[in-house]
C-alpha cells in the first residue's frame, strides 16, 4: 500500500483499542510518519489524560493547537471547551454562560450519555470540514469507552428527536459512516484479552455504527529470532565450549523467549482467523520508558509496514 | 469532573517523582503476608493492565490457603479467568469456588446496575418510589454512565460484603481508571452530586415558580431543554423529584463506606508495572493515600522482566558469545557442518539474554523511584493467568512460597 494513499484515504483516523496497548504511542508514530511524507498532520487528544504531550517533551496540550514537530500540530479537546464554543457559535445568548457555570449542562449531560461525546465528535467534524489538516489522527479513549464514544451519535438521535444536538448527531454520524472521510485504526497487542476485545470492538463499530475499519495495528510484537532450542547441540556444532552456568542461563532464556514468541504467533494466527483485516505489526522496543527519541524509528517501521501491506 | 483541580494528573511529570516526596514514615509499607492474614479489606489499585484483577484473585486464594473466608470482587475479568472462577454471566452475589484450601474462596463480579438498584431499593420509602426511580430513563443512564459510578458501586459492594460478616476478608479489584483515585473519592462524588446547586434547583422546581430564584432557575432549565431536548430535561426533573427524601439515606451510606475505606481494617495494595508511566501513577496514588491520611499500603511490582544471569563472569562470557555489535551474525567460529548457523543462533540467544538484562536494569532504576520498595516483584510470565493454577502460580510468586 502506498503510504501517502493510506494516510489520505480518509481525513480522520481514529486510533482505538484496549487500555495500555499503545494507542498513544502509535498515534504519535503515525503522525511523524505522515509528516515525513510532506503531509500536514493534526494530532487530537481527547480529554487530556494520555501521554501524547510527553512523547513530544511537553507537559500538556491545550484546546488551542500548537506545533509539536515539523508538520505535526496537536490539540487537546475537552467537552467543556467545545460546548462553550458551540454555544457561542449557535446564538445561545446570555443564559449559556450561566448554564455552564451552574453546572447544569454537566449534570444533565450525565443523564443523556453521549452528550459530551457528541460535543467532542462535533468538534472533530468541524475540524475535518474546515480542512484543518491533511491527516487528523485522533487518540481515542480505551475501547470499552471508544465504542460508547463512537456510538453516541446514534444513541442521541433516538434520545433527542430535534434541536441542535440532534442535527449535530446527524452530521457526526455522516462523518463516521463515510469511508472517504473517516476510518478507525484498531490497536492491539498479540495477547489473548486485547485481541478478544479488539474483535468485539471491530464488530460493534462496523455493524452497529457503520464505521469503516482500516488496518489493525499489532503493537509490541517480539521479533522471532529463531533461537536455538537445544543449546548444548548448538554449542557443539558451533565448536564453542560453554560452562554449566552459561549454558543453563541460555537454556532458560531460550525456553522463555521462545514460549513468549510462540504464544504471540498463535495469537496473531487467531486474530487473522477472527478478523479479516490487513494487519500491520510494530516490534516491542527493549525499553521501559519509550520516549521521543524512539519515535523516528517507530515512524519508519510503520511506513515500511504500510508499504509492505 | 471527578479529579479535583489540585490533583490534575496533567501536572505529573516523571521528574516530579521525588523519592523524598513520600516520607516512608508516613505510609506504613505493609507486608503483604500480614495484610492478607490480618486485614479485613484489601483494595487493589493501579494503572490499566498492571494485573489488578489477577492479583486481587491471587490474594484471596492466599487468604483461603491461610484458612480465612475470603471473597474477591472482580471487575471485568478476562473471560477465561471468569470461567475459571465460575463467574459465567453476571454474578453480583458471591459464589463459592472449590479448591484445595482449608479456608473459603468466594468470587463475585461487580454488576454496577444491580448494586445501584439494590441501594435505591434499600433507601426508598416505598416500593412505588423504588419502581419510579428504577424505571426513570435518567436514572438508568446515570446508574452506569455517571463517571465514577463503577468506582462508587465497587466501594458500595465492598462495604456490603464487609458488614455482612460472612467473610473474614474482602478483596476488591478496581476499575481500570487511568487515575485509580476515583475509587477513593467515589462515595464523596455522590455526596457532591446531591449537594449540587442544580440538583436543588431541579427539586425546588416543582414547588412552584413563585420565588425570584426559581423563576431565574426556570429560565436556565428551559434554555438547557432547548439545547438537549425537552424529553431529556423532563426525565432529569422527574428523577430528581422521585429521588427526594432518599438523599439522607444515601449520604449516610456514603459516609459509612467512606469510613470503612479509611479504617485500620482496610489496606491498599498498589500495583505497578515496571514501565515509567505505571510507576508514575502508582507514586501518584501513594501520595494521594498519604494526603487522605490513610496509613497502610503495600506496593507490588508485576510483570517485571526476569533476569537469566546474575554474575558478572557469566555476563562477560555472554558478551563474547554475542559478539561485537558490528559483527554480522553468521560469521561465527564454527568449523563443523552447520557450524556458522549454530554460532549465529548462539550469538542471537546471548544477545537476547543481554537485552533482557539491560531492560531489567532500566526497570530497576524506574522502580527505585518509588519510595516504598515493592513488597513483591512478580516476573512477566511466559503465559497468561487465566485459571486457578495460574492464580496459584501468581500467589506463590507474590508470597514466595
Ligand atoms: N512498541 C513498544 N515497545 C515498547 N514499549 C511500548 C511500545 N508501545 C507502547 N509501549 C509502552 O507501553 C505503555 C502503553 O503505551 P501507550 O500509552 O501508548 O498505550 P495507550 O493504549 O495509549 O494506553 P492508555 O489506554 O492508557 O491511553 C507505555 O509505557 C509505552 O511507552
Ligand atoms: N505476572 C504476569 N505475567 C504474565 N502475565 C500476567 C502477569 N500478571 C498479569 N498478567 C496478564 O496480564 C493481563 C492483565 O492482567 P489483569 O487483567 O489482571 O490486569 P488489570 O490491571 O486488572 O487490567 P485492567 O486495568 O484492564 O482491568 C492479563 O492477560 C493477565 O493474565
Ligand atoms: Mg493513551
Ligand atoms: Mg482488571
Amino acid at each position: 500500500m502506498d503510504p501517502s494513499a493510506f494516510f489520505t484515504s480518509s481525513a480522520v483516523h481514529i486510533v482505538a483499542g484496549k487500555g495500555g496497548v499503545g494507542k498513544t504511542t502509535l498515534t504519535a508514530g503515525l503522525g511523524l510518519a505522515a509528516a515525513s511524507l510532506g503531509l500536514d498532520v493534526l494530532l487530537v487528544e481527547i480529554e487530556g489524560r494520555g501521554g501524547l504531550p510527553g512523547l513530544f517533551g511537553r507537559n500538556r496540550l491545550h484546546y488551542r493547537e500548537e506545533t509539536l514537530a515539523q508538520g505535526v500540530r496537536a490539540r487537546s479537546l475537552s467537552a467543556e471547551e467545545a460546548l462553550v464554543e458551540y454555544l457561542a457559535d449557535h446564538g445561545f445568548g446570555p443564559l449559556a454562560r450561566r448554564m455552564i457555570d451552574t453546572g447544569l449542562v454537566e449534570v444533565v449531560s450525565r443523564g443523556a450519555p453521549g452528550m459530551k461525546d457528541i460535543l467532542l465528535l462535533g468538534k472533530i467534524k468541524q475540524l475535518e470540514r474546515a480542512g484543518a489538516a491533511d491527516v487528523i489522527l485522533v487518540d481515542a479513549p480505551a475501547s470499552g469507552h471508544a465504542v460508547t464514544f463512537l456510538r453516541s451519535p446514534r444513541g442521541l438521535l433516538d434520545a433527542v428527536a430535534s434541536g441542535p444536538i440532534n442535527s449535530q448527531a446527524r452530521e457526526v454520524l455522516e462523518l463516521l459512516t463515510d469511508a472517504a472521510r473517516c476510518q478507525v485504526l484498531l490497536v492491539t497487542t498479540a495477547e489473548e484479552t486485547p485481541i478478544n476485545e479488539l474483535v468485539e470492538t471491530a464488530f460493534s463499530l462496523e455493524d452497529e455504527i457503520g464505521l469503516h475499519l482500516g488496518p489493525v495495528l499489532v503493537n509490541g510484537v517480539l521479533p522471532d529470532r529463531h533461537l536455538p532450542a537445544d543449546v548444548r547441540r548448538a554449542a557443539k556444532r558451533a565448536g564453542v565450549v560453554l560452562d554449566v552456568g552459561v549454558r543453563r542461563a541460555l537454556e532458560t532464556a531460550s525456553a522463555y523467549v521462545r514460549r513468549r514468541v510462540d504464544a504471540q504467533q498463535s495469537q496473531l494466527s487467531r486474530l487473522d482467523e477472527l478478523l479479516p483485516l490487513t494487519r500491520l505489526t510494530v516490534a516491542q522496543r527493549p525499553t521501559a520508558g519509550l520516549a521521543h527519541a524512539h519515535l523516528p524509528a517507530l515512524a519508519d517501521e510503520l511506513l515500511a509496514a504500510i508499504r509492505a501491506a | 469532573m471527578p479529579v479535583p483541580a489540585d490533583l490534575d494528573p496533567g501536572d505529573l511529570d516523571p521528574d516530579d517523582l521525588d523519592p523524598d516526596d513520600l516520607d516512608p514514615d508516613d505510609l506504613d509499607p505493609g507486608d503483604l503476608g500480614s495484610l492478607v492474614a490480618e486485614r479485613s479489606v484489601l483494595v487493589c489499585a493501579g494503572a490499566g493492565g498492571v494485573g489488578k484483577t489477577s492479583v486481587a484473585a491471587a490474594l484471596a486464594v492466599q487468604a483461603a490457603t491461610l484458612g480465612r473466608r475470603a471473597v474477591v470482587v472482580t471487575i471485568d475479568p478476562a473471560r477465561r479467568l471468569a470461567d475459571a472462577l465460575g463467574l459465567d454471566g453476571l454474578t453480583n452475589d458471591p459464589h463459592r469456588v472449590a479448591g484445595p484450601w482449608p479456608g473459603e474462596l468466594h468470587a463475585a463480579m461487580l454488576d454496577t446496575r444491580a448494586t445501584f438498584d439494590a441501594l435505591v431499593a434499600r433507601y426508598a420509602a416505598s416500593e412505588t418510589q423504588t419502581a419510579e426511580i428504577l424505571q426513570n430513563r435518567f436514572y438508568r443512564n446515570i446508574s452506569h454512565a455517571l463517571s465514577g459510578t463503577q468506582e462508587y458501586m465497587a466501594a458500595e459492594k465492598l462495604y456490603e460484603l464487609h458488614v455482612a460478616d460472612r467473610f473474614d476478608l474482602v478483596v476488591v479489584d478496581t476499575p481500570p481508571t487511568r487515575q485509580a483515585l476515583d475509587f477513593l473519592d467515589a462515595p464523596g462524588q455522590l455526596k457532591r452530586f446531591l449537594d449540587h446547586r442544580v440538583y436543588r434547583l431541579m427539586t425546588s422546581g416543582k414547588r412552584g415558580m413563585t420565588g425570584v430564584l426559581n423563576r431565574a432557575g426556570f429560565a436556565v432549565l428551559r434554555t438547557a431543554g432547548r439545547l438537549v431536548g425537552a424529553p431529556v430535561m423532563e426525565d432529569a426533573i422527574a428523577f430528581f423529584t422521585a429521588f427526594e427524601g432518599m438523599e439522607a439515606g444515601f449520604r449516610q451510606r456514603a459516609q459509612q463506606v467512606h469510613s470503612v475505606l479509611r479504617s485500620p481494617a482496610t489496606a491498599f495494595v498498589v500495583l505497578t508495572g515496571p514501565q515509567l508511566d505505571t510507576v508514575t501513577e502508582a507514586a501518584f496514588f501513594l501520595r494521594r493515600l498519604r494526603a487522605e491520611g490513610l496509613e497502610t499500603a503495600a506496593v507490588v511490582a508485576n510483570r517485571v522482566t526476569p533476569r537469566f544471569v546474575e554474575d558478572e563472569a557469566t555476563l562477560a562470557r555472554l558478551r563474547e558469545l554475542a559478539g561485537g555489535p558490528d559483527r554480522p551474525p553468521g560469521e561465527g567460529e564454527g568449523e563443523a557442518e552447520g557450524g556458522a548457523g549454530a554460532a549465529a543462533g548462539l550469538a542471537a540467544l546471548a544477545a537476547a539474554v543481554l537485552d533482557q538484562h539491560d531492560l531489567a536494569d532500566d526497570e530497576d532504576a524506574i522502580l527505585a523511584q518509588l519510595s516504598i520498595a515493592p513488597s513483591a516483584r512478580v516476573p512477566l510470565l511466559d503465559h497468561d493467568i487465566h485459571d486457578l493454577d495460574g492464580l496459584d502460580d501468581l500467589r506463590r510468586l507474590l508470597f514466595e512460597v
